[in-house]
């Protein structure tokens, strides 16, 4: 009975992943006035995907993790402008510098950018790490927090990066449409790469072992694993893809900033937690699935709130959080465990429960 | 950043301008972070929303300059208010997180302290106000130090309400119940302590607290619906600094914090000012984590 079932739901989710695939590549075809937020949805799939490695699997709650987006932002900005032109003189002048860029020279410091920006979001992630990984839970997140706001400030009165008036980043070598496409395939295949990766990630392991540690970290390392190590690892991860994502979507919307573009700490920053916790964290399809329906909620219903949409946000943190923290997944979960292949062992759950009782 | 630390060399009297300062401000964070290390210790709850409830008794001071009262008046019906509001958003929001892990707690008053932030910015609208009152400001040394009158007031205020507090929690049957729960809430509730009471009256009480060190910032300072984060994060940095039930401990802490924003202030620029705060959070959460490393222990 569990073989049958098992087979019948991976064969369902073979159909249900080429679907979302197939969704994927016709989308902008399909409906072409919604390319940006279309694009914007595997954007915010990725910023799910990346908090739930820290949050859900370590059970490391970052409220910080926006810094690795918009540090990944800067990162491209400057190398890309960095390739051709001073970049001090070029900030400073506000945007009244206006550099032609040549089709090679845009699309190799893209590509120098995305890559500067993955490894050295990469990298801040492990010194970021060394900093913040003897705090536990509430610190954590409230260290995590300060360092993320704290970057924003500072860039903000830092002027070789353009302080607080910003980057225009380089002009695509293009029309309309093919940018829109060109961005929003690079958001579609960062968003499936980093899924895809965590999938085999999650496969093996590193999934057991970043669980070892989010359910006691003391016997963890107490069984030999080298918790910190992990950590930093799991993080490095999620400031890779966060990098990426960064790079990418400073370039999509042309002009970068550091307070509402690059560290929106309480805006983006906090959606990805939202995102993985209404889905389900601790889960792979979970910040997928928390991702797709917030960001559809949002697109939605944003501009039928008429400014009470901060407050419908917040309440929602809160009933999300008090009320129903296990998440959609969590709870399809518990309901319905034999769909997703967990067999319950009657023997050893009376076992439990007579346990249970006894300790009562 | 040399040249004015060689101004503040230069002109001594400069530096008693900022300590002054930074003294008579950091009274009022160490009041809300009094209120914060309170229900800390009481119900291990971490208030996101500390700040908020500051610049939400600071709006009940505002709301008193429009109708032509004096603010001080605000002080307490501010207290009242919040106490009244701290009652509810306990019974709605705190009473479901306290038992479950710290995270919930945490996430849960940030999604607060964004429905009050945003309301406020709703109702009173996102520009920077101020609680006139209408004091004279004090000429120092000859002209060169100034100082606002209700500067000192409320510095008075704060001492008097930190003092009331202090002997409540001394003397009154329900503060020795708040520290016979914030002991061991277990065998308080065996000695036949409602400790469900004793949470809701100390979170009440916290956001009491909060709305009167509001009242008195939107007199001194500028009170603005998004500043209430800067409060909480201020709270955190001298709560983690002091540690918990260490009153003397936060005052030196609040009244450091104080100081030490003024001088980044002047030497950094203003725009550093709140950078300051969490540099300095960091700070002390990264020595916490030295200190603790030695012992071959975290910081939880």
């Amino acid at each position: 009975m569990t073989a049958l079932v098992k087979k019948r739901a991976g064969l369902g989710s073979i159909l249900g992943q080429a679907a979302i695939l197939a969704f994927g590549v016709a989308a902008p075809f399909l409906f072409p006035a919604y390319t940006f937020q279309i694009a914007m949805l595997w954007i915010m799939i990725l910023f799910a995907l990346t908090w739930d490695i820290m949050g859900g699997q370590m059970g490391y709650n970052s409220l910080g993790n926006i810094l690795f987006f918009g540090a990944g932002m800067y990162i491209s900005a400057v190398v890309q402008i960095g390739i051709v032109y001073d970049v001090a003189e070029y900030t400073a002048a506000f945007g009244a510098i206006k550099i032609d860029f040549t089709e090679a020279q845009y699309y190799i410091g893209f590509a120098l950018g995305i890559v500067a920006a993955a490894v050295g979001c990469t990298l801040f992630a492990a010194i970021f790490g060394s900093m913040v990984f003897g705090l536990r839970g509430p610190y954590f997140a409230i260290g995590t927090l300060g360092v993320a706001i704290a970057a924003g400030e500072l860039v903000g009165g830092w002027d070789y990066v353009g302080g607080g008036s910003g980057i225009s980043m380089p002009v695509f070598p293009g029309d309309v449409e093919p940018r829109a496409l060109f961005f929003y395939f690079l958001c579609f295949i960062s968003a499936l790469a980093t899924f895809v990766f965590l999938r085999w990630v999650y496969s093996g392991r590193f999934k057991t072992t970043i669980n070892a540690i989010r359910d006691d970290e003391e016997k963890a390392e107490a069984m030999g694993i080298h918790t910190t190590r992990y950590k930093i690892v799991a993080w490095g991860i999620a400031a890779f893809f966060l990098g990426i994502s960064g790079a990418i979507f400073g370039n999509m919307i042309g002009f970068i900033e550091p307070l509402e573009v690059a560290f929106p700490t309480v805006t983006l920053g906090i959606f990805m937690v939202v995102m993985s916790l209404l889905g389900g964290k601790g889960t792979l399809w979970g910040p997928v699935l928390g991702a797709t329906l917030f960001h559809l909620l949002k697109e939605v219903t944003w501009i039928y709130l008429l400014g009470w949409q901060w407050v419908a946000l917040g309440t929602l943190i809160i009933v999300n959080v008090v009320f129903f923290q296990q998440g959609i997944l969590g709870w399809a979960q518990d309901k319905w465990p034999q769909f997703f292949g967990i067999v319950v062992d009657e023997k050893l759950s009376a076992q439990g429960a007579a346990a249970r009782e006894a300790a009562e | 950043m040399w040249d004015n630390i060689s101004l503040l060399v230069i002109a001594p009297l400069l530096n008693v301008q900022l300590l002054m300062d930074g003294v008579l401000i950091g009274a009022i964070f160490a009041l809300a972070a009094y209120g914060l290390a309170l229900v800390w210790g009481v119900t291990n709850v971490k208030n996101l929303a500390q700040g908020d409830f500051v610049i939400m008794g600071g709006y009940i001071a505002y709301v008193f300059t429009t109708l032509g009262i004096h603010p001080i008046l605000a002080l307490p019906v501010a207290m009242v208010l919040m106490f009244g509001f701290g009652w509810i958003i306990y019974r709605l929001i705190i009473a479901h997180v306290i038992e479950r892990d710290l995270f919930t707690s945490l996430l849960a008053t940030f999604g607060l302290a964004l429905v009050i932030q945003q309301t406020l910015n709703l109702i009173f609208g996102p520009d920077v106000q101020i609680a006139e009152s209408g004091f004279d400001i004090l000429f120092l040394f000859g002209g060169q130090v100034t100082l606002a009158e209700i500067k000192l007031v409320a510095l008075v205020l704060a001492g008097l309400l930190a003092a009331m507090i202090v002997i409540f929690m001394k003397t009154s049957r329900m503060g020795q119940a708040i520290r016979a729960t914030a002991q061991n809430a277990r065998a308080a509730k065996i000695m036949g302590i409602d400790t469900d009471r004793v949470y809701a009256f100390t979170f009440a009480m916290n956001a009491a607290i909060c709305g009167a060190a509001g009242v008195l910032i939107s007199m001194i300072w500028v009170i603005q619906p998004f500043f209430g984060i800067s409060y909480s994060i201020r709270s955190f940095v001298i709560v983690t600094a002091a540690g918990l039930g260490n009153l003397p401990g936060v005052i030196i802490a609040g009244l450091g914090l104080g100081a030490a924003e003024q001088f980044s202030g002047f030497v950094l620029g203003a725009e550093f000012q709140q950078a300051t705060v969490v540099g300095l959070l960091v700070l002390v959460l990264m020595y916490r984590q030295i200190q603790m490393r030695r012992q071959r222990r975290v910081v939880s």
